[in-house]
């Protein structure tokens, strides 16, 4: 990056692409050939910056500047001004909501202020279509370092000694997972890395092979030096274009480069890496799932043992990890495991990339070191909830991690806490819920998506969850017994125990979770056929309240169904049997005299 | 091989390396009950689909069931076969499988001769806990040989390992996900149009009436495909 005076880094994104980054980009580069600075300044298209809620996102480079949403028409200025003149653009800085002051470094941004960035190092910093980008920013060093000056078990011993654990759920040790399957002798073995990345919502894995797709190269590559593999596979669901073309892009540069290929460094390794595309099965996530499918046979789990790392692909031992385990690897060896292990908690050393996303201010991409609580992720990274309203849950671990309530919004998150308090760490999922979200509705949202990803294999999952949704319409629908209150726990507990994968064995969190936590809520919409955040349509009913209503007519104007009356300037009355609850009403009325309830 | 020690509902012994839990159950005369399991020992093939989830038990330590049909024991390994955790389980898997079941065994050609039956009657299961859909599939009667009736299906997967594995046919898979799964030839052709060979060995295994032969003189066919020798 050193010939030029100055880089303009704009996000490529999915997020900022869907809001024009790429028009953005091709304004830039015809301002700045129309004003004659094309050797000074370059536009590099990177990866995703994690704060897509306000993309697109540009950064300048050394300013250290940090425009938000900014738009194809404001390319000119930003060249005209900033690039040429070196003032900045205030109007697209980031204003910080509580001191209304304009932000302009990304350190400073609050959404920023507690990240550490491992995994995403060079997202949103580097062009991930360039080879030499990642080189520059050291990339390859740690394959050099690994292939030439230590021994596979050395290589082994420093994952195992920097504490990093699985990232694609489990939180399964990634050194020892190493070692197994360099223990396992055969003739041929494999790595796979895992980017199936089913959880709806998510999307820290694409973000990462979008923005570095090297790293992921780069470790697949030092894993396979560790356990004596010459190929690996990467997993990836069809529907990420960017992320299947940049990678593409990646494995040709570095097989180009040699540093991918046969005799890696002149040392005699021999590495290869192939793409397989799922087809967005959640349940092809699932190692054992993903390994049949890889071998081109139904995407359905088998029972463990035999695990990958004894029997996987093609029935050799196989090393599955996840995309952004991979990403913490190369740093690992640069900056050695006593550094990493000093990040997070002695139990989950590092950090961990999460997609906050519902009802909070700054949805988007965060990296947290591990033991941050889960306050602080959601009111200081997160800027807090959407339009004042209450907090009231967060759900972690994808859809089948636990709702997690206030209480509890101090403990540390790592993989243990979460696990004690009936969530999970998951790939990285978080949602958040507030006074709105009917829980109830929630963990059917979640048990119907299970559900429907259920590979079909086994009892309890097949018919078990169809059974707890069944039950979970029952209630939403008014019908529910306390008895069904009772049969859910039931129900659930055995799915969990008896379940042959992942998929089972966690599904009935979400209600188990609510249930514990929310019992009240359960009890409303049974006992008093009631859903008091009023999201359950049978379950709550608007009325208008006679003391507030002006007669304005604007409830009776915009009712679809032409089910309110009242006279000008008289009380309006809504017809209960005709009314379809769609709230318009009580959207519109501005004397609060619509009451949901 | 060397010998590993296991203890099994309090009576330890020691047996093979690779002995499922299930196998070493039985040299200690202690019944699991199984249902999807099936070891065709003639041919040395097993069924090991561990898909029912029947067989379950409690291993010291691991925090969920273990199916003892696939998972081979390791030294020092304490099982229960019987505790009250195991049966609750076993017996609304078997309820669960029920729900998803036609109730006409009155009028079931395996009435009597279903393993699915007797496992219920074994579990002394007297009522259905849980109500809701049921999967139904039109009835395959294209063939003269096999009746193909997947209501009665409670995906043992018999049938595939059959197929597949010993007679290397490979006629059936698992079509479709989740509540909807089902088995079927490829491209869920008849089996009149299917690549199937009609030599029941398929038939032969399958637990339930979800695979049955042409009965001539009830069903007025002409099989003619009979069966094979
Ligand atoms: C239903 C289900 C879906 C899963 N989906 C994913 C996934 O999308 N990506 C992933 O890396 N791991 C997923 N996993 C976890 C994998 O089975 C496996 O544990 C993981 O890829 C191992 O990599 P790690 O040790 O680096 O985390 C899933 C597990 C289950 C049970
Ligand atoms: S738990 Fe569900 S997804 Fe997993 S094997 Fe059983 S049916 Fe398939
Ligand atoms: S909720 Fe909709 S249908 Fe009901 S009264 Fe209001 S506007 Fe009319
Ligand atoms: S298959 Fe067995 S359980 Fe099913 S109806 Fe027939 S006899 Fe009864
Ligand atoms: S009868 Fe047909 S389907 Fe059944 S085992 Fe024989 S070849 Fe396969
Ligand atoms: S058809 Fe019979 S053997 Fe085949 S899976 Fe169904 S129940 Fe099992
Ligand atoms: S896609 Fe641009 S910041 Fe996430
Ligand atoms: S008999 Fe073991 S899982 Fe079916």
């Amino acid at each position: 990056m050193s010939n030029f005076r100055m880089h303009l880094l704009v996000c490529g994104g999915t997020g900022c692409t869907a809001s024009d980054s790429l028009e953005l980009v091709k304004m830039l580069k015809e301002s700045i050939k129309k004003h004659e600075i094309t050797n000074e300044v370059e536009v590099v298209v990177t990866g995703c910056f994690g704060f897509c809620e306000k993309g697109p996102i540009l950064k300048v480079y050394p300013d250290n500047v940090f425009y938000i949403t900014v738009k194809p028409e404001d390319a000119e200025e930003i060249i005209t001004e900033h690039v040429i003149k070196g003032r900045k653009v205030e109007r697209l800085l980031y204003v910080e909501p509580n001191t209304k002051k304009r932000l302009e470094g990304q350190k400073s941004i609050p959404f920023y202020k507690k990240q550490i960035r491992i995994a995403l190092r060079n997202c949103g910093f580097i062009n991930p279509e360039d080879i030499n980008e990642y080189i520059a920013a050291d990339g390859y060093q740690a394959l050099a370092k690994c292939l030439t000056e230590m021994s596979p078990d050395e290589v082994i011993d420093t994952v195992v000694q920097s504490g990093l654990r699985g990232r694609g759920g489990g939180g399964y040790p990634t050194g020892l997972k190493w070692k197994y399957t360099r223990q396992n002798q055969s003739d041929e073995k494999y790595i796979i890395c895992n980017a199936d990345e089913g959880d709806p919502g998510a999307f820290m894995d694409r973000s990462i092979l979008e923005g570095d797709p090297h790293s992921v190269l780069e470790a697949m590559a030092i894993a396979g030096y560790a356990i004596g593999a010459q190929y690996g596979y990467i997993y990836i669901r069809a529907e990420y274009p960017l992320a299947i073309s940049r990678l593409e892009i990646a494995i040709k540069q570095a097989r180009k480069l040699g540093l991918l290929g046969e005799d890696i460094f002149s040392t005699g390794f021999n590495f290869n890496i192939g793409l397989r595309y799922g087809a967005g099965a959640f349940v092809c996530g699932e190692e054992t799932a993903l390994i049949h499918s890889v071998e081109g046979k139904r995407g359905e789990p088998s029972s463990k043992p035999p695990f990958p790392a004894q029997r996987g692909v093609w029935d050799k031992p196989s090393c599955v990890n996840n995309v952004e385990t991979f990403a913490n690897i190369p740093p690992i060896f640069l900056k050695g495991p006593a550094w990493f292990k000093k990040i997070g908690t002695e139990k989950s050393p590092g950090t961990k990339v999460f997609a906050l996303a519902g009802k909070v201010n700054n949805v988007g991409l965060v990296e947290v070191p591990m033991g941050i609580t889960l306050r602080e992720v959601i009111f200081d990274i997160g800027g807090g909830i959407k339009n004042n309203k209450r907090f009231k849950a967060v759900q972690t671990g994808g859809p089948s991690g636990g709702c997690i309530t206030s209480e509890n919004l101090d403990i540390p998150i790592d993989y243990e806490s979460l696990s004690s308090i009936g969530s999970m760490m998951g790939s990285g999922g978080m949602i958040v819920m507030d006074e709105d979200n009917c829980m109830v509705d929630i963990a059917k949202f979640y048990i119907e998506f299970t559900k429907d990803e259920s590979c079909g294999k086994c009892t309890p999952c097949r018919i078990g969850n169809t059974r707890m949704l069944e039950i979970l319409e029952k209630i939403t629908k008014g019908n529910g017994t306390e008895q069904d209150l009772k049969d859910l726990v039931e129900l659930g507990d055995v799915i969990k125990d008896t379940s042959l994968c992942g998929l089972g064995q966690t599904s009935p969190n979400p209600v188990l979770s609510t249930l514990h936590y929310f019992q009240d809520e359960y009890l409303a919409h049974v006992r008093d056929k009631h859903c008091p955040a009023g999201v359950c349509q049978a379950l709550f009913s608007f009325r208008i309240l006679p003391e507030k209503c002006v007669g304005c007519t604007a409830c009776a104007r915009i009712c679809p169904a032409h089910c309110i009356e009242g006279e000008r300037k008289k009380v309006h009355v809504i017809d209960q049997s005709r009314c379809i609850k769609c709230g318009a009403c009580y959207n519109t009325c501005k004397f609060n005299a619509i009451e949901k309830g | 091989m060397g010998l590993i020690n296991v203890t099994i509902n309090n009576q330890t012994i020691a047996v093979e390396e690779g002995t499922t839990i299930l196998e070493a159950a039985k040299k200690l005369d202690i019944r699991i009950p199984t249902l999807c399991y099936l070891n065709l020992e003639h041919v040395k093939t097993v069924n090991g689909s561990a898909s029912c989830r029947v067989c379950v038990v409690e291993i010291e330590g691991r925090r969920n069931l273990a199916p003892s049909c696939a998972t081979p024991v390791s030294e020092g390994m304490v099982v229960r076969t019987n505790t009250l955790r195991c049966i609750k389980a076993r017996r609304l898997v078997v309820e669960l499988l029920l729900s998803n079941h036609p109730t006409d065994c009155l009028i079931c050609e395996k009435n009597l001769n279903c393993e699915l039956q007797s496992l219920a009657a074994e579990l002394d299961i007297r009522r259905i806990k849980f109500h809701g859909v049921r999967a139904t599939h039109e009835k395959d009667i294209s063939s003269k040989a096999i009746i193909r009736n997947m209501d009665k299906c409670i995906l043992c997967r018999r049938c595939e390992t059959m197929c597949n594995e010993v007679q290397t046919v490979h006629v059936y898979s698992a079509v479709n996900r989740g509540f909807d799964t089902f088995i079927a030839p490829a491209l869920n052709l008849p089996m009149d149009k299917s690549i199937c060979t009609f030599c029941g060995q398929c038939v032969s295994v399958c637990p339930t009436a979800a695979l049955t032969v042409v009965n001539e003189a009830r069903d007025g066919g002409h099989g003619k495909n009979g069966s094979c020798s």
